[in-house]
């Protein structure tokens, strides 16, 4: 299996490309479109911004790549967060692959920090993404956005108000935490991602 | 639920941890990438790396520490000690590290804060102050691992730590460093309940009591501590178990 990880002007991609090995899996991290058409899975990861990530995306072409694949796709915190179809982050507009939009958290009172940053629980789990995990576990989250309900939702988590902690249309799943630093629980959604065909 | 963290620190010199450990579940408790595997196997909700190398030659060597850190470790880390230029910033993060640490170098120039949150995120910038409350019961800052003395109060720097910036504050306590009395409440609470940022509250922990004081009273959204997990006298699963039974948020 030929797994890509897609490199642009984000964190975390290191991380991720770690937990593919602890997995037992080399992933290749590139930009290259014909390598990234190609692959059986491919892995849009991203900490950072939204308004720059998507320049970024869009000056390379990416946008459209990534809107067109048809092999499962995971997007990671950003990365879920630019599949959407709107992020209040500097107004942007992004991929639209998920109709959820993407806001930012307001504080009901001065005890509430954002972003959030820290283990919480994801519920309601749908789809194989989360096969064998249990309801309620716990994974690690750093994000001072969000994506809204919506039909795509597949596991909702609270903080503030319920939200989408991951999405799911097609071939396409998102995250908003990170499984590649959620322990054995994240480690089993990334080998679910992995075992989709 | 957002859950309290708990995390265990480690101090490095020359690639080793520091202060002798002897655990019988792993072979070599000098060994940083194993002895942090097994905190992240405990339980614990995030791992801190101090790096007290005295020597910027032999600090060259943290680097690829911090990847084989990375490739071993599936929970959060973060790495601090000596770190002043986007390039260590970098390099750590490029190696795996989830957060940086900075202390004196952002208080003898604050522009590095504004810097680093501009060019990695606020949410890998974590600001480390070291504060001492002196005979007026005010709370100082210190530098340089303790040894200088400022006339900047905390609650201050803090907050101008913030606005320029700073994702988490680490607070530790030097009053309160190594009695094992307990975590400074009162200027604990006093940052948690005025800024926008995470706390992570550092000094003091002895018992399981106090950890959950300083979650309760003090409202630290995270616990920091070393010797007390070193020297096994306190293991994380029991401790988690019982802040879980007093009600406090937590990952089990």
């Amino acid at each position: 299996m030929n797994t890509i990880i897609i490199q642009y002007n984000a964190g975390n991609i290191q991380s991720v490309l770690y937990a593919l090995e602890r997995l037992g899996v080399q992933a290749l991290v590139t930009d290259n479109v014909e390598l990234i058409q190609k692959a059986d899975k491919v892995i849009f990861p991203g900490v950072g911004e939204a308004s720059t990530a998507m320049h970024y995306l869009k000056e390379r072409g990416l946008d459209k790549v990534i809107q067109h694949l048809k092999q499962p796709v995971l997007g990671i915190c950003l990365g879920m967060q630019l599949m959407c179809t709107y992020s209040e982050e500097n107004d942007t507009t992004c991929l639209g692959i998920f109709e959820e939009q993407v806001k930012l958290f307001k504080p009901s009172d001065a005890s509430i920090k954002v972003p959030q940053i820290g283990w919480n629980n994801i519920g309601q789990l749908k789809t194989d993404l989360f096969k064998g995990v249990a309801e309620n576990s716990f994974t690690y989250f750093v994000h001072g956005y969000y994506a809204a309900l919506g039909a795509h939702t597949i596991a909702t988590t609270q903080y503030i108000q319920p939200y989408s902690s991951a999405l799911h249309k097609d071939n396409f799943y998102g995250v908003q935490f990170h499984p590649e630093k959620s322990a054995k629980v994240g480690e089993q959604i990334i080998q679910n991602f992995l075992n989709i065909s | 639920m957002l859950t309290k963290r708990i995390i265990p620190c480690l101090d490095i010199k020359d690639g080793r941890t520091v202060k002798g450990i002897n655990f019988e579940q792993i072979r070599d408790a000098g060994d940083p990438i194993e002895l942090g595997a097994f905190y992240a196997e405990q339980g614990a909700d995030e791992l801190v790396f101090l790096d007290i190398t005295a020597t910027i030659e032999k600090r060259k060597t943290l680097s690829e520490l911090v990847n084989k850190i990375a490739h071993k470790i599936n929970i959060p880390f973060t790495v601090g000690g000596g770190i002043k230029t986007e390039e260590d910033v970098s390099v750590l993060l490029q190696n795996g590290a989830d957060k940086i640490a900075i202390n004196t170098a952002a208080f003898l120039d604050p522009t590095i804060i504004h810097r680093f949150a501009k060019n990695f995120g606020s949410q890998c910038v974590v600001l480390a102050i070291d504060a001492k409350c002196e005979e007026d019961n005010n709370w100082y800052v210190y530098l340089n691992g303790g040894r200088t003395k400022t006339d900047k109060l905390v609650t201050d720097w803090a907050k101008e730590a913030v606005d320029l910036g700073i994702g988490e504050i680490l607070l530790t306590s030097m009053n309160h460093d190594g009695t094992k009395q307990g975590f400074a409440l009162d200027i604990t609470a006093q940052l948690a309940e005025t800024l926008p940022v995470p706390i992570i509250a550092s000094g003091g922990g002895g018992n399981e009591k106090h950890f959950l004081d300083v979650f309760t009273k003090g409202k630290a959204d995270a616990a920091l501590a070393a010797s007390i997990f070193h020297y096994k006298e306190l293991a994380i699963p029991d401790l988690k178990q019982f802040l879980n039974k007093q009600g406090i948020a937590i990952r089990l």
